[in-house]
C-alpha cells in the first residue's frame, strides 16, 4: 500500500478507541531517538519500546512484545479518535494528529538532542523523551498512562511521588523522572496517569528524563521544553540538509539516512542492525531474533551509504569502530559485536514474555555470535578499501590488522561455514562466502599495489585465483546458468546478485545475467525478493520477502543498464514503506505488512545504495562493460 | 595543641590525603557498582559550574581540600580527648556520617544553587535531584555507602595518628 493511500485510508477511517491489549501492526510504529537509543511510538500515541541507556540495554517499555507485562508510556485522546502522522520536515521528531468528535490536537514527540554550544552550561539528563501537545481545533480530552517496567518486567522498580519534581521511577542505579504540565496520579500498581483537556491554541508538555549512576537532572517544562524541542528539530534538520543527494528519490533517501543515524551509537560510531528484538519474521512463529547489535556483514554497504550521501564524519566514526572492535578478536572476525565491541552475546529466551502476537520465544542476545561466516572478512576489508578509495587514511596498525585478516582468509576459505543468512543447521560451502573471501584477497592486493598495506602478494594472488577457480567450477551451475547458494548445488540465493556490486563479476557478464534471471524466476514475488527459497531453512513457518535483497536486485538492474526496470521496481518498493517511510527487515508479500525487527538499518542501506546506483546509471547513461 | 599541629603539618597533609582517597574510592566505587547514585564530587562541583565535566573535576579538587581540612578537625579531636586510634577514628567518622546524612544532605537542596527542591520544582538553573532524607533519593544503599566511607576516613586518620 502506498503512503498516500495509507493517509487517505486513515483520514476516512472511523474513530476508534485505543486498545491496550491489541498489538498494533509493526508498520504502525514510528521511531525517535538520540543517537544512543530509539523509542517506538504507535499510531495511537503509545511508546511501546524504549531501551536505556543504549540500544542493547534492557527496555523500560516493552509493550511491543507483551501488552500486559511490557510497560508503556501513552499519550492519546481519551475518546475514540483517528490519527495521521508525519515526521517534522527531515527530522526524527514525529508529529501525530489526533482527531476526535470534539476537536483536533497535535502530539509532537522527540528524544532531545541539544547542541553543546548552546547548552554547554546547563545540566542535562542522560536521555530525555519530550512530548508536546498542541490544541488545534475545539477541545480534546487526553489521557496519560505511564507504566515503566524495567528489564522486561523482571527488575524491582518503584514509583515515588516527588511532589513538584514529578514522579520518579527508581530501579537499582537508574531513575526515570516524569514531569508534566497536567495532574498525574498513581493509577494502580506501578503506574501513573491522568486526564486533561487541551483547547485550541493551548500547548503543554510532558517530559521523561533518564539518569543512571548519577544524580538525576529533573527536566523543566514550559518555554524551556519547547526550546529543547525546537533545538532538537533544528539539529536533525541541519544534519539532513548536509545530505548531498538531490533530485528524485531525495525524500526517501534522506529518510533512510535519518534511520541510519538513529541506529548509529553516537559514543562509538557503531551501527546496530535494528532497534528491536524478537519482532517476528513469521507472526506467531519462532523466527524472532535480537538485532540490537552490529553485524560485520553490513559494514561495507553501510559505509558506502554514508560516503555516498556525504556523511564522512559518520563514515569515519563507523570505520574507527569497525577497526577498533575487530581488533579485540583479531585475527578472527566474529559475526556480530555489540556497540562496545563485545562479542560474547549468548542468546537467552525470556519465557515469561508473550512475544509480539504470541510469537515466542522472545530472545535477548544472538546465537549467531559463535557462527562462522566467512563473508564477513570480505565485508570488513571491502569497507576499509572503499574508505581508502575515498581519501580515508589507514594507520599502520589498521593496515597490519587488515593483512592479518587476509592471512586468516587463506587459512579458512576451504572450510564450510554458516553463510550470510545464519541458518542454524549444518555448515556448508556457501558460494557467496567464497566470493567474499575472493573480495577480501582481491582488495588487499589492490591496497598493496597502492602501498597502503603489506601482504604476501604471491600467496594472496594464488589463493584468490584458487577461490575464483572453485567458484566458477563448483559455484556456478551450468545447467541453471546461474551461481548457486552452495558449491555443487542447485538452489538460488539472493546474496549472489551482490557479485556485481562487490566487483567479482560485472553486472553485464553472462553469468550474472543468468544469476539474475534465476533469482527472479525462483525468488521474486510481486516485485520483491525472498533471500532464499521459502521453507528451506529448517525452521517452521514461512518468512516474508527480504527488504534489502529486493533493493539489491534494483541495484543490480541499474548496474546492468536495465534502468527502466530498476526504476519501476524501486518505485514499487518505495510504496512498501510505512506511512512515515520506515521499513522492517521483511515484507509480507500477501498483506504488505512489515515483518521482523524494526526499523531495520540494512533495508534502509539497501534503499540508499539502490537509489545511488540508479542515479549513477542515469548519469553514466551506459551499462557497465562486461568483465 | 596548635604547636603540635604545626610541627606535624606535612604529616597531617599526607594523612588527610590518604584518608580522603580511601573515602573517595569507596564512594565512587559504590556509585560505579550501582549501589548509590550519590556523587559528592559532582554535588560539590555543581556549586561552582553547570558544566558536567568541569563540575566533576572541580568537585573532586574541592572535595580533596575539604578532606584535608576535616583531617585537621579530626586531629584536633584526637588531641582534645588525649588519644587517637583506628576505632576512635571509626566512631568519629560514623558520627560525622550521621550528621552529614541527617542534617547536611536534606538542607543542601535549599542551599545548593543548582539543586531543585520538592516544594518549588525545577527551574532553569536549579535542576539537580535533591538527596532527600539521609540521601535515600539516590538509592537505598546511599546511607550505608556514606557511612562506610566516612568510617573508613576516620579509621585511616585514627590509625595514622596512633602510629605517629
Amino acid at each position: 500500500m502506498s503512503r498516500g493511500a495509507a493517509d487517505n485510508e486513515q483520514q476516512q477511517a472511523e474513530l476508534r478507541p485505543a486498545k491496550d491489549d491489541v498489538y498494533p501492526p509493526i508498520e504502525d510504529y514510528a521511531a525517535i531517538g538520540d543517537g544512543r537509543s530509539v523509542a517506538l511510538i504507535s499510531r495511537a500515541g503509545s511508546i511501546d519500546w524504549l531501551c536505556l541507556p543504549h540500544f542493547s540495554a534492557p527496555p523500560f517499555f516493552a509493550a511491543l512484545l507483551d501488552r500486559r507485562l511490557g510497560g508503556r508510556f501513552a499519550l492519546r485522546p481519551a475518546a475514540p479518535f483517528r490519527s495521521t502522522r508525519r515526521y517534522v520536515g527531515n527530522t526524527n521528531t514525529i508529529e501525530t494528529s489526533f482527531e476526535t468528535n470534539s476537536g483536533r490536537c497535535l502530539v509532537t514527540d522527540c528524544m532531545t538532542l541539544l547542541p553543546a554550544s548552546r547548552y554547554r552550561d546547563e545540566l542535562r539528563p542522560q536521555a530525555e523523551v519530550l512530548r508536546q501537545v498542541h490544541g488545534c481545533e475545539g477541545a480534546v480530552e487526553l489521557e496519560v498512562y505511564f507504566e515503566p517496567k524495567a528489564d522486561f518486567g523482571r527488575a524491582n522498580g518503584r514509583l515515588e511521588d516527588r511532589n513538584r519534581l514529578g514522579w520518579a521511577y527508581c530501579c537499582a542505579d537508574q531513575v526515570l523522572f516524569l514531569r508534566g504540565e497536567m495532574p498525574l496520579r498513581r493509577t494502580g500498581n506501578g503506574a501513573v496517569g491522568g486526564t486533561f483537556r487541551v483547547s485550541a491554541g493551548e500547548t503543554c508538555c510532558l517530559s521523561l528524563a533518564y539518569t543512571r549512576r548519577d544524580i538525576a537532572v529533573v527536566p523543566t517544562l514550559g518555554t524551556d521544553a519547547i526550546a529543547r524541542l525546537d533545538a532538537t528539530c533544528k539539529w536533525w534538520q541541519g544534519w539532513s540538509d548536509s545530505c548531498t543527494i538531490q533530485g528524485s528519490y531525495r525524500d526517501a533517501v534522506v529518510r533512510s539516512a535519518l534511520v541510519l543515524k538513529l541506529l548509529s551509537y553516537s559514543l562509538s560510531g557503531a551501527v546496530v542492525a535494528a532497534a528491536t528484538t524478537s519482532l517476528p519474521e513469521n507472526v506467531g512463529g519462532i523466527r524472532n531474533w535480537d538485532y540490537r547489535y552490529c553485524w560485520l556483514r553490513d559494514a561495507a554497504l553501510t559505509l558506502q551509504a554514508f560516503l555516498d550521501l556525504g556523511y564522512t564524519l559518520e563514515a569515519e566514526s563507523f570505520i574507527d569502530w569497525l577497526l577498533h572492535a575487530t581488533r579485540l578478536s583479531w585475527p578472527r572476525l566474529d559475526v556480530l559485536y555489540d556497540i562496545f565491541g563485545e562479542t560474547h552475546l549468548p542468546e537467552k529466551a525470556l519465557s515469561h514474555f508473550e512475544g509480539y502476537k504470541g510469537s515466542q520465544p522472545v530472545r535477548v542476545g544472538n546465537g549467531a555470535h559463535d557462527q562462522l561466516q566467512l563473508d564477513v572478512y570480505g565485508s570488513v576489508i571491502q569497507a576499509a578499501y572503499e574508505f581508502v578509495e575515498r581519501g580515508g587514511h589507514l594507520d599502520l596498525g589498521a593496515a597490519r590488522y587488515l593483512a592479518g585478516f587476509g592471512r586468516q582468509v587463506c587459512k579458512l576459505w576451504r572450510m564450510p561455514d554458516d553463510g550470510i543468512w545464519e541458518k542454524r543447521g549444518d555448515r556448508a560451502h556457501h558460494t557467496y562466502s567464497k566470493m567474499m573471501c575472493w573480495v577480501a584477497l582481491d582488495r588487499l592486493l589492490k591496497l598493496s599495489e597502492a602501498g597502503k598495506v603489506r601482504v604476501p602478494v604471491t600467496k594472496f594472488r594464488e589463493e584468490r585465483d584458487a577461490l575464483e577457480e572453485t567458484i566458477e567450477r563448483r559455484g556456478f551451475n551450468q545447467h541453471l546458468n546461474s551461481y548457486v547458494a552452495e558449491l555443487d548445488g542447485d538452489t538460488p540465493d539472493a546474496s549472489l546478485i551482490l557479485a556485481a556490486r562487490c566487483g567479482y563479476r560485472a553486472a553485464g557478464h553472462p553469468r550474472m545475467e543468468g544469476t539474475c534471471e534465476f533469482i527472479d524466476r525462483s525468488l521474486k514475488v510481486d516485485g520483491m525478493v525472498y533471500r532464499y527459497q521459502p521453507e528451506t531453512d529448517g525452521l517452521p513457518g514461512k518468512e516474508g520477502a527480504f527488504g534489502i535483497a529486493s533493493f539489491w536486485m534494483v541495484e543490480y538492474l541499474a548496474r546492468a543498464g536495465r534502468l527502466a526496470e530498476a526504476k519501476e521496481r524501486f518505485e514499487r518498493l518505495l510504496e512498501r514503506s510505512n506511512d512515515v517511510g520506515l521499513y522492517a527487515e521483511e515484507i509480507d508479500p500477501e498483506t504488505g505488512s512489515a515483518l521482523g525487527n524494526f526499523p531495520q538499518a540494512f533495508t534502509h542501506v539497501g534503499l540508499i545504495t539502490a537509489a545511488m546506483a540508479i542515479r549513477r546509471a542515469v548519469a553514466a547513461g551506459t551499462p557497465e562493460e562486461t568483465r | 595543641m596548635l604547636q603540635t599541629i604545626m610541627d606535624n603539618f606535612a604529616q597531617l597533609l599526607v594523612w588527610g590525603l590518604l584518608a580522603t582517597f580511601v573515602m573517595t574510592t569507596i564512594l565512587h566505587g559504590s556509585q560505579g557498582l550501582g549501589w548509590s547514585r550519590l556523587s559528592l564530587s559532582f554535588l560539590v562541583g555543581t556549586i561552582f559550574t553547570g558544566r558536567r565535566a568541569a563540575a566533576n573535576v572541580l568537585g573532586f579538587l574541592a572535595y580533596t581540600i575539604g578532606g584535608w581540612i576535616f583531617a585537621f578537625i579530626y586531629v584536633v579531636f584526637f588531641l582534645g580527648i588525649g588519644q587517637g586510634n583506628w576505632w576512635i577514628g571509626l566512631l568519629f567518622g560514623a558520627a560525622h556520617a550521621v550528621v552529614l546524612l541527617v542534617v547536611l544532605l536534606p538542607i543542601i537542596a535549599y542551599m545548593h544553587p543548582r539543586m531543585a527542591n520538592e516544594y518549588d520544582g525545577p527551574t532553569r538553573s536549579r535542576r539537580l535531584e535533591p538527596p532527600g532524607f539521609i540521601g535515600l533519593n539516590y538509592g537505598y544503599r546511599t546511607p550505608l555507602s556514606v557511612l562506610i566511607a566516612q568510617m573508613a576516613y576516620g579509621a585511616v586518620l585514627g590509625l595514622c595518628f596512633q602510629l605517629s
